[in-house]
């Protein structure tokens, strides 16, 4: 057993390059680009709870709140200009009409003093009807295109969530298995934001062909930090 | 002298064979006045006397608790005859009546499918024999959908089925017409059943059963046990009058003969291989007819089997049984077993239960049994001659556990039986329950709690978590109301709770039970191959499935490596979608030596024992030389721990610093309170490193001189094994522990808060729903902890994976008891648990640590420092090991 008292107290948020953009990577999952005050996230699912709930499974209807109060630390820490949610931001069409009041002001008041942009996703495909902000099919940040879906083949500059990617690796015997973004330096997708949002390894057949051969890396999410990891170390499911 | 007296499963003894020593049992148990074949109906008596047999005392009894329809409770050691017993009096009651046909009147519950098979057909041929016109069938998970659709509309006269057929059946709307005929319940193997959630399932469905079924009389049959009163409470509705039910129990039988196995070779320090003992473990199959050998985890099995048959020059017939392997390739050996075509079986406690086999006469237990009642019971498996001891043999498999086993004899011996941990019943099956009672009939919310309450399990619940129960299954029971408009059950204008709409009644059968498998892999035989894009794929169609394997296993291995399964040492290919790809091996020694299964901690009972071997070196003269030497030095270089005080040892080694504690709680105990005294240690600046937990002791290292911190002031024992830990300590770690995690997925999982199988859907796989119950149970526990489901969690952790009642009253016994010893090296009796560092797993913030070393070393190793990373790893971190 090695214990939290070895762990440094300071967080790592790496740095890292995407088609020559250096990106800040945070440990919650989220991308802050620097450059131009934008912090991006993808896949919030929000209302996945209430989305279950209708087919009798009831899971804690805090799912929201819990995405939003993470979301609004990331506000906090960053102030960013513009905040750019990469599709799936709501996990059904009936998402944004079943928000609490409490979490509908509470996504108003991040949204206040900045732009906010809804990308649409295969579950949001039409804007979240009174959630502010504005809707998109895709989005531009410098020599960056944003979207949901990773588009197939090589691509340069894309950053997508879509995938929720999670990565495992084997440390002393152990497996670990935990959510990161995945990159080869030219095009970079992000792991899944919500608090109810599940993973799919980066092995996946999901996945192939959307990177370099042998340029992969996942960037692992650890508690405090954020960890890269070479993609020959990564370990199938 | 005719041939021995050999009772079969069915109970019949052949009066005209007795030998003398059988004369003189039956004699001691036939009191005068005992009632005789007369008590029988003709069509019996005859029946028996025509065979030259003669009814029981023990089934004569149960006949007239069953006339004076008075429940009953019937304890008997393993092959004393207890099922036709059980039988007896329906099958006397079903021809005598009229007419049969007449609906459900007997529902026979097994925890084992296959026992209820096993009964279905001993039961035929009496019945069969007699010529009585009775109608007797199974229902079981394999039972195919046309005969249980039948067995609905026209019952059987007896039914023979399981717990969860039994659930499905309450949750039926035709429940109330199938039930209302019922006589008799008969539960079989009871004590295995009665502590399990399984069992709560049950009562509750008995309860159930007795509403609909005024008459009702149900029957528990059991293997011995320490408190028969628990069982006897189990099986009655107190409300109906007796608070207990009729006792009948067979006492007697020779005292069974268990040796602790003893060796010229040198024991080995730590490990549970066994290895040393395999040539005089052979020599005793080849002596005995038929030999049982019981191993406690699937490893260890493995293990006992492979060595075995490398020394199987006469390639005598061998098999092994374990959870893993294929049904298939189980199902044959059982068949092989029965026919008596084996010499020997390596089993785990897959086969602690079931058919009895009569050709049995030697039980070998490879390891400590770690509790009275397991050696009994499988002892028991050998010999089902009442008047002849059962024999078995324990080898223990390193130093330490000579005392275990020594203990495990004594207590065994000594007829002593394990306290059998009694616990409320789970709010997690209870929410099950309500469910499938609305599925099945409109309830009415204070008569079902005073339905509930009237079973052992329940008898504690209060109206308030009852009622919270209720909501939890209408709408999830938040604070936060805001799924009233999906509720799964809803109260209508008369007050009664209905469930909402068919397909929530659709989606509970799909999900009753509340057994939770691990999610496991199918173990395939077969080559990959793998593409120039790196993408693996089965060359060809792939070979068989051997059997299944723990995907937790699975996780810490690499392709290559080499692991023992099935007998054999296999290599990991590949793992495609859900199944592992494997060849076999050449290699003489697997490379990924154990895997967990099964591991049971030792009970309070044994280790009490233990330690009073330990405190009277007078019985140290009956332990082999070596346990005896090693215990010496411990005597001159610390002091032995005796009965009264906890003895903690500090002392340096290899440049950290070691604190080891010999509680003798048990692995789980001793789990907790390391990973509570880790916290506390390090708010005292003791900078601890990590522990590890053995099921006698506990060792902790860190970086600062303990001895000297005592010694100074700066520490005190007293306060760091103070009860306080139970509390924000306790509450701190429960948050991030994996194991509190486990126990809300299983239990979010039975409770129905997460489907396993999802109507029309493919089945998903473990691994989801790991990940997302992990996921709610952050949100639940930061949103709502005192969530009804949370509860149910934490009692099941604390009963199990925790231990936190034998961790609770071990401090309140040792508060003020310790005795320490600062030394200057390692103590002899620290050795074996500083043998066991490096083989724990790991939690919580501590997984940081590991990824910033994957980070660092693997990252580096491949393609040398990443731009972007910050700073390197702590200092001294790859020095922690």
């Amino acid at each position: 057993m090695i214990l939290s008292a070895l762990l440094r107290a300071d967080e790592i948020e790496p740095t890292l390059s995407v088609c020559g953009v250096a990106l800040v990577a945070h440990p919650a999952g989220a991308l802050y680009d620097p450059a131009s005050g934008a912090l991006v996230v993808a896949d919030l699912h929000l209302e996945k709870g209430s989305s279950f709930a209708r087919r009798g499974q009831m899971l804690p209807p805090y799912d929201t709140a819990t995405t939003l109060g993470r979301l609004a630390r990331l506000v906090d820490v960053y102030r960013p200009r513009a905040v750019i949610a990469l599709g799936d931001s709501f996990h059904d069409r009936g998402g944004p009409a079943r928000l609490t009041e409490a979490d509908r002001s509470a996504l108003a008041a991040l949204q206040r003093g900045r732009d906010w942009i809804w990308i649409s996703g295969n579950h949001d495909p039409e804007p979240p009807a009174g959630c502010g902000g504005e809707a998109s099919a895709e989005a531009t940040l410098g020599s960056l295109t944003l979207r949901h879906e990773p588009s197939k083949g090589a691509r340069q500059g894309e950053v997508a969530g879509h995938l929720h990617p999670v990565a495992k690796i084997a440390v002393r015997g152990r497996g670990l298995r935990r959510r990161c973004f995945a990159t080869d330096g030219a095009r970079i997708v992000l792991p899944a934001f919500g608090a109810y949002a599940g993973g799919l390894n980066v092995r996946d057949a999901a996945f192939g062909g959307l990177f370099a051969p042998g340029a992969l890396t996942a960037w692992m999410l650890g508690e405090t930090g954020v960890y890269a990891i070479a993609g020959g170390a990564l370990r199938p499911d | 002298m005719g041939p021995p007296v050999k009772p079969e499963d069915d109970g019949e003894v052949r009066a005209g064979a007795l030998n003398s020593s059988a004369h003189a049992y039956l004699n001691s148990v036939l009191s005068p006045g005992s009632p005789s074949v007369a008590a029988l109906p003709d069509r019996f008596a005859d029946w028996f006397a025509g065979r030259g047999w003669t009814p029981r005392p023990h089934q004569l009894a149960l006949l007239a608790h069953a006339r004076d329809k008075r429940d009953a409770l019937l304890i008997a050691p393993t092959g004393a005859g207890k099922t036709l017993a059980g039988f007896l009096p329906s099958l006397i009651e079903l021809a005598e009546a009229q007419e049969t046909g007449e609906g459900l009147h007997t529902i026979y519950v097994s925890p084992l499918k296959a026992l209820a098979v096993d009964v279905a057909r001993n039961l035929t041929a009496p019945v069969e024999e007699m010529g009585l016109p009775i109608r007797i069938e199974g229902r079981t998970g394999d039972t195919p959908a046309g005969r249980r659709k039948r067995q609905k509309q026209r019952p059987p006269d007896m039914l023979l089925t399981t717990p969860e057929q039994l659930a499905l059946l309450i949750g039926d709307p035709g429940a109330g017409r199938l039930f209302e005929t019922v006589r008799r319940v008969v539960v079989d193997e009871l004590h295995a059943l009665a502590p399990t959630k399984r069992g709560d399932q049950l009562a509750l469905a008995l309860a159930r059963i007795r509403a609909l079924a005024p008459e009702l009389v149900t029957v528990g049959l059991s293997a011995t046990v320490r408190a028969p009163a628990e069982l006897r409470r189990w099986l009655v509705d107190p409300r109906r009058g007796a608070p207990l039910a009729e006792l009948v129990e067979i006492t007697g039988g020779a005292a069974p003969d268990i040796s602790v196995h003893e060796t010229d070779e040198r024991l080995p320090w730590s490990g549970h291989g066994g290895r040393h003992a395999m040539a005089e473990i052979y020599e005793a199959i080849r002596r005995h007819k038929t030999t049982l050998i019981f191993a406690n985890t699937r490893a260890q099995a493995e293990l006992t089997f492979q060595e075995l048959w490398r020394i199987n020059e006469d390639t005598l017939p061998i098999a092994l049984h374990h959870g893993s392997l294929d049904v298939g390739q189980r199902r044959k050996v059982e068949a092989a077993m029965a026919e008596g075509r084996l010499k020997a079986i390596v089993a785990t406690s897959t086969l602690d239960l079931g058919i009895d086999w009569g050709d049995v006469d030697l039980v070998v237990h490879m390891g400590s049994p770690k509790g009275a009642s397991r050696l009994l019971q499988r002892t028991g498996r050998a010999n089902h001659r009442l008047d002849e001891p059962s024999k078995a043999i324990i080898v223990p498999a390193n130093r330490f556990e000579v005392l275990e086993c020594e203990a495990a004899r004594d207590a065994a011996l000594d007829g002593e039986q394990d306290a059998e941990a009694t616990k409320p019943g789970g709010l997690d099956v209870l929410a099950q329950h309500v469910l499938g009672v609305a599925c099945g009939t409109p309830f009415d919310e204070d008569a079902l709690f005073e339905e509930v309450t009237s079973t052992a399990p329940y008898e504690g619940l209060d109206r308030e978590t009852f009622g919270d129960v209720v909501q939890f299954v209408a709408t999830g029971g938040y604070v936060l109301k805001s799924y009233d408009r999906f509720a799964k059950i809803r109260r209508n204008a008369d007050g009664l709770w209905r469930v909402s709409n068919p397909a929530i009644a659709q989606a509970w059968r799909m999900n009753v039970g509340t057994i939770i498998e691990a999610s496991t892999l199918k173990v395939k035989m077969g080559r990959v191959r793998r593409t120039a894009a790196g993408a693996v794929n089965p060359a060809g169609y792939g070979g068989r499935v051997i059997g299944e394997i723990e995907e937790y296993f699975v996780e810490t291995m690499t392709p290559g490596d080499t692991f023992m399964f099935g007998g054999e040492i296999l290599k990991y290919e590949a793992l495609i979608e859900n199944e592992i790809y494997v060849s076999r091996s050449a290699s003489e020694e697997p490379k990924v030596p154990t895997y967990v299964g099964g591991r049971m901690p030792l009970t309070t009972g044994v280790a009490a024992r233990v330690r009073a071997i330990l405190d009277d070196p007078s019985q140290w003269s009956r332990l082999p030389t070596q346990t005896r030497e090693w215990l010496g030095f411990q005597q001159e270089r610390s002091v032995i721990p005796d009965r009264a005080r906890l003895l903690v040892e500090t002392f340096p080694k290899a440049g950290k610093y070691f604190l080891v504690a010999y509680p003798f709680e048990g692995r789980l105990a001793h789990q907790t309170l390391g990973m509570l005294l880790t916290r506390r240690l390090e708010r005292a600046h003791a900078r601890p490193l990590g522990f590890v937990a053995s099921d006698h002791a506990l060792a902790i290292w860190g970086l600062s001189d303990m001895s000297a911190m005592v010694a100074g002031g700066l520490l005190s024992l007293d306060a760091l094994f103070d009860e306080d830990m139970l509390g924000d300590d306790l509450e701190a770690w429960l948050a991030e522990s994996s194991l509190m995690k486990r126990t809300f997925r299983n239990c979010a999982i039975i409770a129905g808060l997460i489907e396993r199988n999802v109507i029309g859907a493919k089945r998903k796989t473990g691994r989801q729903v790991t990940m997302s119950t992990d996921l709610i149970y952050d949100v639940l526990r930061r949103h709502e902890p005192d969530h009804v489901l949370l509860r149910a969690a934490y009692a099941d952790a604390a009963r199990g994976l925790i231990d936190l009642w034998r961790v609770a009253d071990f401090l309140k016994r040792v508060r003020d008891h310790i005795e320490h010893r600062p030394l200057d090296r390692v103590s002899p009796l620290a050795v074996p648990i500083l043998l066991e560092v490096g083989r724990e797993p790991v939690y919580g913030a501590a997984q940081d640590a590991l990824l910033r070393e994957a980070a660092e070393t693997l990252v580096e190793e491949a393609m040398g420092p990443l731009p972007g990373t910050k700073g390197g790893g702590p200092p001294g971190f790859r020095s922690s090991r």
